[in-house]
């Protein structure tokens, strides 16, 4: 597992497997406790939440998320299924803004500027944070027009021939050129459900954003593919600041610097991804990242 | 199966039970699909030959109305008659007695003829419009006067009919519109080659006529033809923009329900109604010109409007959201994402919402009868101002007629109206064929 990243700032993670987890520990925080423990703020944030709700018409979803996401960093949220990880990270672009029943309260502010606030323009916004969704979904159009969609819409390329290099260098980094670059014009439909998932992630990369917030972006791929964009994530983390779901306790514990623990719509814990997967404060983060339940 | 139950004592595992309950049921589930396959089979043969049943009936009965009756006459253009004077002036020309050159052909022809009655019978061979076909002939080239030339002209509908058929001549006298010495100047005629079928190009060249063999649809196919473009470029923008607001920016409050529910019973209102719209606002407030294919459109627009938008409205929500969503994603503007992703794919969609309202608009009638479509009106329309009719109205106004040779000609414009919609329909498959192959 190592040989495939070798993320230079989590060397503890790797030599700690999980099922060391210290069990039967007299301080950690009862389960029943719904408050978020650990860390919730950084020095530098580049997002801060304060009091996030989302509710699905009468339905809460998440419930009162207050958590800073720093900049340069790979921030892992984990969580059984159904807890609301989407739903949060969905609040940072305000995707949730085009689902009608959706209703989002609390204050986000990005590099000090409240997302939700007046003078916010989404599609700034969301130039500025990009997202690769949970379920892959290319547009029905050509390998080449997803990819080549959002520069042109955002004037990034003057020529066709500077669109075709934005093109290939998201591909590449996606780690699917090889696979595609005879077929450029052929359907994104007609790609297996791995490489929609690396296209739409080409797709988002194009644009150049700021934060990258990614659904489960590993959830169909191969360790092969899974190890080339766990590599993308980690030299993207240089530049930018991004938000990874994952469903895999492994790959958060080898691509993130700080893991946020959902649990029912309550953000239960935060913290160094290091600390979260040796030494969890509260009892379901435990619970969790040993496998007892999710 | 049983062999192993009774050997094997211990309870049957999950799997096998699971393998005997589908094996007991699936002849019954078969049986069931093969039903639900006859039902359709059986609804498509139905509906097929009724079909075809629709199309023989018609065709059977308009297909010989694309042939008329001709009559070879040669004719002395007799200057006496035609310019006493010998000016040669078109307008003496234009005014010349083109009728009776055509009498004193058919005199010298038969001139064992004398008596008026007898004349007059004879002339009644000749469609009137022989007299206008002279008259055509010389104002093209007035040095015919003085010559002899041979035309040919059609023979009146009812040598017509007699020789398609159409009426007997084993019934008495009295039952028939044509009398005994006519009809054997009909057999001398026809013996001497002077009387043929040819292909009816008045059908298709000329405008409507109270004499069967000079009418033609080409009026009532060019003002159908007008009135469906003015519909369509009215109808298709507006019901596509409007759609696309509803769908895409309207907020949900009680107007957009309001409007919703409106758009919902325009649909289903008669289209007579729209006729009295249109005539209470284009012509009377407005006032739009009657029978104008101007104003023909405007009401078929408000007839196809509903049918347009409900179309496209269920066209647009059947694009997935998550395409939205990702062009959202990357930061397309809303009217970037639905120009660039949802028309696309809700425009195969909208083309057939289209189509239907198209062709509902070509079969209406009522509401044209309205506005005043319904005129007798001769000449082929040339501007959307032009009084004119549509084919429907045409189909209507021929079915009412008394003489028999209209019979055959509806029947024939019904089928032209057949074809018409075809070809309409051929181009909409075709271009919803050109929006889907770019995926
Ligand atoms: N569009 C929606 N309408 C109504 N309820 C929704 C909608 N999307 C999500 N929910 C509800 O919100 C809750 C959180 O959903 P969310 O998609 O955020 O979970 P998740 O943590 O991403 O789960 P998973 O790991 O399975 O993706 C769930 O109970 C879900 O039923
Ligand atoms: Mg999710």
């Amino acid at each position: 597992m190592d040989s495939i990243v070798n993320p230079t700032n989590i060397p503890a993670v790797h030599t700690t497997s999980i099922s060391d987890v210290v069990k039967d520990r007299s301080d950690v925080v009862s389960r029943e406790n719904r408050s978020t423990v650990g860390e919730t703020i950084v020095e530098d944030p580049r997002i801060s939440c304060l009091d996030v709700n989302v509710y699905y018409g009468e339905k809460p979803a998440i419930r009162q998320v207050g958590l800073e996401i720093a900049r340069n960093q790979v921030i892992a949220m984990i969580g059984p299924s159904g807890c609301g990880k989407s739903s949060f990270l969905r609040c940072l672009n305000r995707m949730n803004d085009t689902i009608p029943a959706c209703q989002v309260t609390g204050k986000i502010l990005m590099d000090g500027q409240d997302i939700n606030g007046k003078g916010i323009d989404t599609v700034l916004l969301r130039a500025e944070v990009g997202m690769v969704f949970q379920k892959p979904n290319p547009f029905p159009k050509s390998i080449w027009e997803n990819v080549a969609f959002g520069p042109r819409i955002h004037g990034l390329a003057q020529t066709k021939k500077e669109l075709d290099e934005i093109v290939e260098k998201s591909l590449i980094q996606a780690g699917l050129w090889d696979e595609v670059k005879d077929r450029l014009n052929q359907p994104g439909t007609g790609l297996s459900g791995g490489q929609q998932q690396r296209l739409c992630i080409a797709r988002a990369i194009a644009v150049n954003p700021e934060v990258i917030l990614m659904d489960e972006p590993c959830s169909a791929l191969d360790p092969i593919a899974t190890a080339k964009i766990e590599e993308l994530i980690d030299k993207l983390r240089l530049d930018y600041t991004i938000c990874v779901v994952t469903h895999s306790m492994q790959q958060a514990a080898r691509i993130s610097q700080r893991t946020a623990f959902f649990h029912l719509g309550d953000l239960i814990e935060v913290g160094e991804t290091k600390q979260i997967f040796t030494k969890p404060l509260h009892h379901l983060t435990e619970d969790y990242i040993t496998g007892r339940f999710g | 199966m049983n062999k192993h139950e009774t050997t094997n004592k211990t309870i049957p595992t999950a799997r096998s039970k699971t393998k005997d309950i589908v094996r007991q049921s699936l002849k019954k589930r078969y049986n069931r699909e093969r039903r639900f396959k006859w039902h359709g089979q059986a609804a498509i043969a139905v509906a097929l030959l009724l079909l075809l049943i629709l199309f023989f009936s018609i065709s059977g009965k308009g297909y010989t109305a694309f042939q008329q009756t001709m009559m070879s006459l040669d004719v002395y253009l007799d200057p006496e008659i035609l310019d006493p004077e010998g000016s040669r002036d078109p307008a003496v020309l234009a005014r010349g007695d083109y009728g009776g050159i055509v009498k004193a052909t058919m005199r010298r022809m038969f001139p064992e003829v004398t008596g008026r009655q007898d004349k007059r019978a004879l002339y009644a061979l000749v469609s009137s419009g022989a007299s206008f076909m002279l008259h055509d002939k010389v104002m093209e080239n007035p040095a015919l006067v003085g010559q002899r030339v041979s035309v040919w002209v059609p023979a009146d509908d009812e040598v017509d009919m007699l020789m398609k058929g159409h009426v007997s001549r084993d019934v008495s006298e009295a039952d028939r519109r044509l009398s005994d010495q006519q009809l054997v100047w009909i057999d001398q005629l026809v013996t001497e080659g002077r009387i043929q079928k040819q292909f009816n190009t008045a059908f298709f060249t000329a405008g409507d006529s109270r004499d069967p063999e000079l009418s033609g649809i080409r009026g009532a196919l060019t003002g159908s033809l007008i009135t469906l473009v003015i519909t369509l470029m009215l109808s298709f923008p507006v019901g596509v923009a409007t759609a696309v607001y509803l769908e895409e920016f309207a907020p949900r409050n009680r107007w957009t329900d309001v409007i919703e529910v409106n758009i919902n019973n325009l649909a289903a209102v008669p289209s007579i109604v729209f006729g009295l719209l249109g005539l209470a606002v284009f012509i009377n407030f407005l006032g739009f010109p009657r029978s104008a294919p101007l104003v023909g459109g405007l009401v078929l627009t408000l007839m196809t409007l509903p049918t347009i938008i409900i179309a496209s409205r269920a066209a647009l929500k059947s694009v997935p959201p998550s395409i939205r969503e990702a062009a959202l994603g990357v930061g397309a503007s809303p009217m970037q994402t639905i120009l660039f992703h949802v028309l696309p794919l809700a425009m195969p969609g909208m083309l057939t919402g289209t189509i239907i309202g198209m062709a509902q608009a070509l079969g209406e009638t009522a509401p044209l009868l309205m506005i005043g479509m319904v005129a007798f009106i001769v000449d082929v329309p040339s501007g959307i101002y032009d009084p004119s009719t549509a084919l429907p109205v045409q189909i209507f106004l021929w079915a009412d007629s008394p003489e028999r040779a209209f019979v055959e000609r509806t029947s024939a414009a019904i089928m032209v109206l057949l074809a018409f919609l075809i070809s309409m329909n051929a181009v909409s498959v075709f271009l919803r064929k050109r929006f889907e192959r770019r995926w």
